[in-house]
């Protein structure tokens, strides 16, 4: 137990979607009285169902961790992976929604630079300031204060409003501070993006020192896989709230930049596939995705994508259908197939289903694929089965006579050419 | 698990238990909260060419104000009681209450958004919340006691030129005591409506205004004989009534004490800082998240 700095126990953060506070005490009565009518929510937008409302969405989903002193821990992950919710239960900024964590010491956390600033105080005032403000007494602060000034760089500056600073001499101040706090964890996100290089490698020394002599405990967001590098010894990877990978560094890295580009390989497999929350039936599960007849995710404009489908069937089901969606680069949804009616099984049967699809529209560039399988509702509504994030398709031009496209511009789908027509 | 975690210095867990006010926790941080009424103070006056003056200026014109307006038009009794002799100086009899109520309204005011106002620096770094609450209520403090210093110096120069007969009496004394009551109650008032808008804004809107109102009703310009003896309990179950009444009891020597209404008004100080305590203690860890 000693031997251990920070425990992380099956710890969920949930949140709930759509909007929350800022409601007024007559919508919340509105919504209260028709609950208890079981009529329909009356504040509700038009259109929205009322399950979808107040619907669950897990930031982090039973994480369990220990960390011993002295650990340099990196954390990466794709946006809205859990990073910064991870570290705001550290940090006590907010509290789990389940699950217990153990701290054995005090934490520094350099969430945001210059947090507590007070722009009409001295460089001075903010050093007392926001020192106080992380848990050190006055006395602490005294004792430190000319090395604080010291490291920050901006001694000139000491007696001046930090409204008059640059903002790299606030961060650099805002940093100091916090490096020299006596606190057993220290805990930053993403806070050596600020600075100029010569001011980030003084930091990162600083810190790998705080970790190696003093035997401080760190944990390190960064998207900065160089400054992931340099100063932990252990990497987290974090992927829609769960915990994916918790071991070596160098292991780490490639795994969360696959993540974020999505698979190159031409065959996947789903069976260990972590689900989207949202998916509440399991009456299908997809178990691989193929590109049929491809060696990689190369495809000429003009070809043809033929794709093969595995799945196993858990419940009867009837008129499945697959949704074959593509979006850009930058996530943005770009193009969709849907094939209605494809496939009705049994439970227990295993199917595979082979499809052909003409993606010539598509403009040449780099694509991520979701597949959704769907049973289609009297109403036209779809319910979904299953849905996994696929590999990703790369679309070359075939021919150089045309304009290379301007993707930017231009957007992502070709429309056909215009064909010259008589005047009526 | 469960039980391997207690052996820990900190536990994170979801909720808090609603008695633990962590009172060890605040008073590690008092370095904090001095600094916080410092930057207060620094930041409230800088630029201004008048600086703390202000902090006598706003009074001293209300004073003015009230006695021209309720004492020489509206002509409103200064008297406390039915007693000959009640009346009470007018100047002196507004500043008396202008100041209290002056000090209680602010501080509900200012503690009533202590999240909202906040929500930036809580939402990056941990820190007992209710250093907030507890740093504003010295800060006024503060100011408190510039305005009743005046006052004082007001009051010595009118004994003793003899422009008005006043007698202090001994309930002087209760001072300490009405200025830490008036604290404790206007940060519960205060710390119960902040932990409310950070879910319903309405109330935001509803504190300046009812605060005014809450004005009228308590006898701040006018004395305690204007209502009549019959609707007089209602006024005194006010409890920032007894405080007022107090005071001026204990400057002026004449007026309206009663034992029985001071306690009342002490417990119900009490019970609504413990209840401010428990509601901001609910709310404090997961506002971030509301608001």
């Amino acid at each position: 137990m000693d031997d251990l700095m920070i425990r992380i126990s099956h710890v969920s953060k949930e949140y709930r979607l759509g909007q929350i506070g800022g409601t007024t005490l007559r919508e919340e009565l509105q919504r209260k009285t028709a609950k208890l009518l079981k009529r329909e929510d009356p504040t509700a937008k038009i259109g929205q169902k009322s399950v979808e409302y107040g619907k669950r969405f897990l930031a982090l989903d039973d994480i369990s961790l220990d960390i011993r002193p002295g650990e340099a821990v990196g954390i990466i992950g794709r946006n809205g992976a859990g990073k910064s919710t991870l570290l705001k239960l550290l940090s006590r900024v907010t509290a789990p929604s389940s699950g217990e964590i153990g701290l054995n010491g005090r934490i520094a956390s350099m969430l945001e630079v210059g947090t507590g600033f007070h722009p009409e105080l001295t460089g001075r005032e903010n050093i007392y300031m926001n020192g106080a403000i992380l848990g050190m007494t006055k006395r602490e602060i005294d004792s430190k204060l000319e090395e604080i000034i010291d490291f920050s760089e901006v001694r000139p500056f000491i007696d001046t409003p930090v409204k008059r600073y640059s903002s790299g001499m606030y961060v650099k101040l805002a940093f100091s501070v916090a490096a020299h706090l006596d606190s057993e964890i220290m805990i930053m996100d993403e806070v050596l993006a600020v600075g100029d290089m010569a001011f980030q490698q003084k930091c990162i020394d600083k810190m790998s020192n705080a970790c190696r002599q003093e035997g401080r405990t760190i944990l390190y967001v960064s998207h900065n896989m160089n400054t992931i590098r340099q100063l932990c010894d252990r990497c987290i990877v974090l992927d829609h709230g769960h915990l994916i990978f918790d071991g070596d560094v160098e292991k780490a890295i490639p795994l969360y930049l696959n993540h974020s580009l999505g698979s190159e390989v031409p065959r996947m497999d789903f069976t260990e596939y972590q689900r989207q929350k949202y998916l509440q039936r399991t009456d299908i599960r997809i178990d691989t995705i193929e590109l049929i007849g491809k060696e990689d995710i190369h495809y000429f404009r003009n070809e043809k994508v033929k794709i093969r489908y595995h799945w196993h069937v858990n419940a009867d089901v009837k008129n499945v259908g697959i949704r074959f969606e593509i979006r850009n680069e930058n996530d943005v949804p770009t193009a969709t197939s849907v094939g209605y009616n494809l496939y009705t099984g049994k439970a227990g049967d295993r199917a595979e289903l082979n499809c052909l699809y003409d993606l010539s529209i598509l403009a040449p560039g780099r694509y991520k694929t979701v597949f959704t399988v769907f049973e289609k509702s009297s109403y036209g509504l779809g319910a979904d089965l299953d849905c996994v994030f696929a590999m990703d398709l790369i679309v070359e031009e075939p021919t150089l006579s045309n304009l290379a496209w301007d993707a930017k511009h231009w957007g992502n789908i070709i429309l056909p050419e215009p064909v010259l027509v008589g005047g009526d | 698990m469960e039980s391997e975690i207690k052996h820990f210095q900190i536990v994170i867990r979801p909720k808090n238990s609603l008695l633990d006010f962590k009172l060890k926790e605040i008073f590690h941080y008092r370095d904090l909260i001095s600094l916080f009424v410092k930057r207060d103070f620094i930041s409230k006056y800088k630029q201004t060419i008048l600086g703390p003056a202000w902090a006598v200026i706003q009074p001293l014109l209300t004073t003015v104000v009230f006695t021209i307006l309720f004492g020489s038009l509206a002509n409103l009794t200064t008297a406390d009681t039915p007693k000959a002799n009640a009346a009470i100086p007018g100047f002196l009899f507004y500043m008396a209450g202008t100041i209290c109520w002056t000090y209680f309204s602010t501080t509900v005011n200012n503690t009533s958004a202590t999240f909202i106002n906040n929500a930036g620096i809580m939402g990056k770094v941990y820190f007992p919340r209710m250093v907030t609450p507890i740093s504003i209520a010295f800060s006024n403090l503060i100011q408190f006691t510039i305005q009743l210093i005046m006052f004082v110096a007001i009051y010595i120069v009118m004994l003793l030129t003899g422009t008005a007969v006043l007698c202090p009496s001994w309930y002087l004394f209760l001072l300490p005591f009405l200025v830490l009551q008036m604290m404790m109650l206007s940060m519960g008032f205060g710390i119960i409506i902040s932990a409310l808008t950070t879910k319903y804004r309405d109330l935001q809107m509803l504190v300046g205004f009812g605060l005014q109102l809450w004005q009228y009703a308590t006898p701040i310009a006018y004395g305690l004989m204007l209502v009549p003896e019959k609707w007089q309990w209602l006024m005194l179950v006010n409890p920032v009534t007894p405080i007022v009444l107090t005071f001026r009891y204990a400057f002026f020597g004449t007026g309206y004490f009663s034992l029985t209404y001071y306690l009342i008004s002490w417990v119900m100080t009490i019970g609504i800082l413990l209840l401010g305590m428990i509601l901001f203690n609910r709310i404090e860890k997961t506002f971030m998240d509301t608001i």
